[in-house]
């Protein structure tokens, strides 16, 4: 899998009481959740964002409480990948297991940079500068479910 | 090989003798919990994944307590879609309104985990049961709707850190401010993908109460999971509460820890967390006189009955600052009712609080307690991040149920050793 998107730039421990405050947890519902998406951090998020693309955090990204309403507001509002210094664990598992692409990278990125993204082998290209970072990929089953749209979509092709 | 206490665990759940830090193992589970706001999720991949039984309709527990007793008509309906699945598939430990607690408080006390147990929760604080010596961690709702149809969790092992207790903790304090210090030492990832361990000689001056509170708050520290060796006042605990019988792990004593902390409980001393991170912590020698218009004591962190009672010494005969709504919320109706009977009810209502069913309310910025813009308070709970609470320009400072009742009474931050 290979994207190329905008950044949208945010700093350390990016909680998730403020990519989908609590208030907005009496729905499952992914447009819902989405029209709420970071709306405590950046009000402008949602005006912002367009399909494709690519937070990039600091470290600790999603640490907090255990909802996997956070990865599903991300993905609905059109964001096709989170990358950060380091994720919060329980965040972690939630982006794979609901198909929301993440890279662990710590590199020179800013707002409004444009990158290419290359999961299989592991490869961030910032065209502002072109310079080329690696990170480890995930190994392929992993790869799988996220390009599936998550667990359960990706359990027929693993099976 | 020589192992750590979830170490122990993990390798008796995988059915192996031993399994090493970074190993990824499939391990059973004992028991998988769930809430009003995480379980709809959980539900929706289990049906939509062919649904059908789930692996043991015993071992899992479904709570109805953050937004409950139905704060609007959305969360209605999500407890909804719980409820009839949990009549559906013969849920045993399905927790309505009236019998429902704050789960952390209501599954130890219903004796629903033990000692050597394993444990998943779609809730990030489920990491609390580490007290019982058992392995409990938080999960996500596709995580929970895998466990319901299995069983069955996937799990990287988790290297280890060592917290060494020593001495004994001086008066108003308790395990809230050991649990805030190690957070402010070690910051809000400093315990990241690993297990925090507990021991040595203070571990026997803390009540389970304590211990509790501390394990709770491990994932504030990045914490797979926290835990205590189990010991006669575990097994005191265990007892009175459950049926089943305990397994006890003990640690290797040539376990090895990624870092080892010395902590002397006698200096640890009130601790507060300023907004809006767990790991901004000060102590009073470092706090200016800070007004506040709320007090929240309870939450899944410090909603038990020893909680309440401390608050209660404190407020005895006297009045709760009026301009500080004070809301006490005992967190399982078990707890309520004997604070009921000891009189801790009178005390609190007679010196002007509100006194709530339980619920997980306010300490998510859900209902019964939302701050307004540029208002403060102390809480009792486990986050103080932005708009926790409510209003994203309001302030959370988390602290001992000790220092909020003190603070309530003064109408600004205090140390609860001057009243």
């Amino acid at each position: 899998m290979k994207i190329t998107g905008k950044v949208i730039r945010y700093g350390d421990n990016v909680d998730t009481d403020v990519i989908i405050p609590a208030r907005h947890l009496n729905t499952s519902d992914p447009k819902e959740l989405a029209a709420h998406c970071m709306e405590d951090l950046d009000p402008d998020f949602v005006k912002k964002v367009q399909p494709g693309d690519i937070i990039v955090a600091g470290k600790n990204f999603g640490c907090g409480s255990s909802r996997e309403h956070a990865p599903i507001a991300i993905k609905a509002s059109g964001i096709a990948c989170v990358v950060a210094k380091s994720f919060a664990r329980i965040f972690y598992r939630n982006a794979i297991n609901t198909g929301l692409a993440i890279v662990e990278y710590d590199g020179d990125i800013r707002d409004g940079d444009q990158l290419d993204i290359d999961f299989a082998h592991g490869v961030i290209r910032n065209h502002r500068d072109n310079t080329q970072g690696r990170f480890t990929p995930f190994p392929e089953f992993l790869q799988k479910i996220i390009t599936a749209g998550g667990l359960f979509k990706a359990k027929e092709t693993m099976q | 090989m020589n192992m750590t206490m979830t170490q122990k665990i993990l390798a008796a759940h995988a059915q192996r003798d031993s399994v090493l830090p970074g190993e990824l193992i499939l391990a059973k589970i004992d028991l998988a919990l769930a809430n009003d706001i995480t379980a709809p999720v959980a539900i929706n991949e289990f049906r939509k994944a062919g649904g059908g039984c789930v692996f043991d309709c015993q071992k899992i527990a479904l709570v109805m307590d953050h937004f409950t007793p139905n704060k609007d008509i959305k969360a209605a309906e999500q407890t909804k879609l719980v409820r009839d699945f949990a009549h559906e598939k013969g849920i045993e430990h399905f927790y309505d309104v009236g019998a429902m607690g704050i789960e952390h408080a209501l599954l130890p006390e219903k004796g629903l985990v033990v000692a050597g147990d394993l444990v998943i929760g779609a809730d990030s604080h489920t990491c609390t049961y580490g007290a019982l010596g058992a392995f409990s961690t938080g999960v996500g709702s596709t995580d929970m709707a895998f466990g319901m149809a299995t069983g069955k969790a996937w799990f990287k092992t988790p290297s280890a850190i060592k917290f060494n207790l020593r001495g004994k903790l001086p008066k108003w304090v308790s395990g809230k401010d050991v649990i805030l210090h190690i957070i402010g030492l070690i910051g809000v990832d400093g315990a990241l993908y690993q297990s925090m361990e507990f021991g040595g000689d203070g571990v026997a001056s803390l009540t389970i109460d304590d211990r509790l509170c501390i394990c709770n708050m491990a994932i504030e520290a990045g914490g797979k999971n926290g835990i205590f060796p189990v010991d006669q006042v575990t097994l005191k605990y265990i007892a009175a509460h459950s049926t089943r019988e305990p397994v006890i792990h003990a640690a290797d004593s040539g376990a090895e820890y990624e870092r080892v902390f010395d902590i002397d409980l006698a200096a640890i001393r009130s601790t507060v967390a300023f907004p809006h991170l767990p790991s901004n912590t000060k102590t009073f020698d470092q706090i200016p006189s800070i007004p506040i218009d709320q007090v929240v004591i309870g939450s899944c962190t410090n909603g038990r009955l020893s909680d309440l009672a401390v608050a209660a010494e404190l407020l005895k005969g006297r009045k709760v600052n009026p301009r500080v709504r004070t809301i006490i919320i005992p967190a399982t109706q078990k707890i309520y009712l004997d604070a009921v009977h000891q009189g801790l009810v009178d005390i609190f209502i007679n010196a002007g609080c509100a006194v709530s069913t339980p619920t997980c309310g306010p300490c998510l910025g859900g209902h019964m307690g939302i701050l307004a813009k540029g208002e403060r308070a102390v809480a009792t709970t486990n986050r103080n991040f932005v708009g926790r609470m409510g209003h994203p320009e309001s302030e959370v400072y988390l602290a001992s149920p000790a220092v909020a009742a003190a603070s309530a009474l003064t109408g600004v931050i205090t140390d609860p050793a001057t009243i």
